[in-house]
């Protein structure tokens, strides 16, 4: 059974020896949380595909750099992220550019939307326009703060892994998921707190 | 609302990350909790923060891979044969 095959290690000696049962034992183990990555760093189902097979394939081009030091998972997150980045500035050349300042400056924006939304019946952030909500705001990240945001919150890497996926220090990585953060509160309070004025006036 | 942002509020602005995840020195963190106590305006962006992140968080266990999605991935690999485990 898959669940039985997936829980037992991934053999870096085997895949590095050209085992292909092993390297598609990855694939099966690794394919749902790139798609993910994909789809949340693209925003469409199309991109989030291209980004799962040219990380496979890259990974395959690969295997003989990859020294283990980290493990395979944070192997593949680091290519998956960088064929998405990739993939955004071929659709928009002027990203980098404009990423940059967001990217490396410290500067906190001090918070606008000030209404409590917490207190919505949870039913409310199940539905179909709540998910959209969710993933909309994500898509209005600056890239290099989604990239830390959709690691460490949305796959739930350590900082520790989150630095090693994206070669950046302990304070990039906790720097850019605080921004990251704070910009998504924002965003979702604008939603839910609209949902909260609705239910009120209901 | 209106919220005047004084130098203590942004102080716990800087911090409200670690707080939530519980990797907040000792000491900073009963200082956090002190103004949050005392605090609206940051009490409700510390809630909505971490509401915020707990939406995310439990938003990725679902979404199933699409159909077909796994089948092309292998093909595109050449691992037809190894294709049928799952």
């Amino acid at each position: 059974m898959m669940v039985i095959s997936s829980q037992s290690e991934i053999s870096f000696q085997a895949l590095k020896s050209g085992d292909r049962a092993e390297f598609a034992r990855l694939v099966d183990l690794a394919t749902p949380a790139i798609y993910r990555l994909g789809l949340k760093m693209l925003g469409n189902s199309q991109d989030a595909e291209d980004v799962l097979q040219n990380t496979f394939l890259k990974a395959l081009q690969s295997l003989d750099d990859f020294e283990g030091r980290s493990s395979p998972m944070t192997w593949l997150y680091r290519i998956a992220v960088n064929e998405a980045l990739m993939l955004i500035r071929r659709r928009k050349p002027q990203v980098e550019i404009a990423d940059e300042p967001v990217g490396e400056s410290d500067d906190i924006i001090a918070p606008v939307q000030l209404t409590d939304w917490c207190c919505l019946p949870e039913s409310e952030f199940l539905t179909a326009e709540s998910k959209k909500a969710l993933d909309a705001a994500i898509q209005t990240l600056p890239e290099k703060l989604r990239a830390v945001f959709i690691l460490r919150d949305i796959e739930g890497l350590s900082i520790q892994e989150t630095m090693e996926a994206l070669g950046l220090s302990d304070t990039a990585v906790k720097s850019r998921l605080l921004r990251a953060r704070l910009h998504l509160r924002e965003q979702l309070s604008v939603y839910f707190g609209g949902r909260l004025k609705e239910e009120i006036n209901k | 609302m209106t919220h005047t942002h004084t130098p203590r509020c942004r102080d716990l602005l800087g911090s409200i990350s670690e707080y939530v995840d519980g990797s907040l020195q000792d000491d900073l963190c009963r200082e956090l909790e002190r103004h949050l106590s005392e605090c609206e305006n940051c009490r409700i962006v510390v809630d909505t923060f971490k509401k915020t992140i707990y939406l995310y968080q439990s938003s990725s266990a679902e979404a199933d891979l699409p159909v077909g999605v796994r089948e092309r991935l292998f093909k595109r690999l050449d691992l037809d044969e190894f294709a049928k485990k799952a």
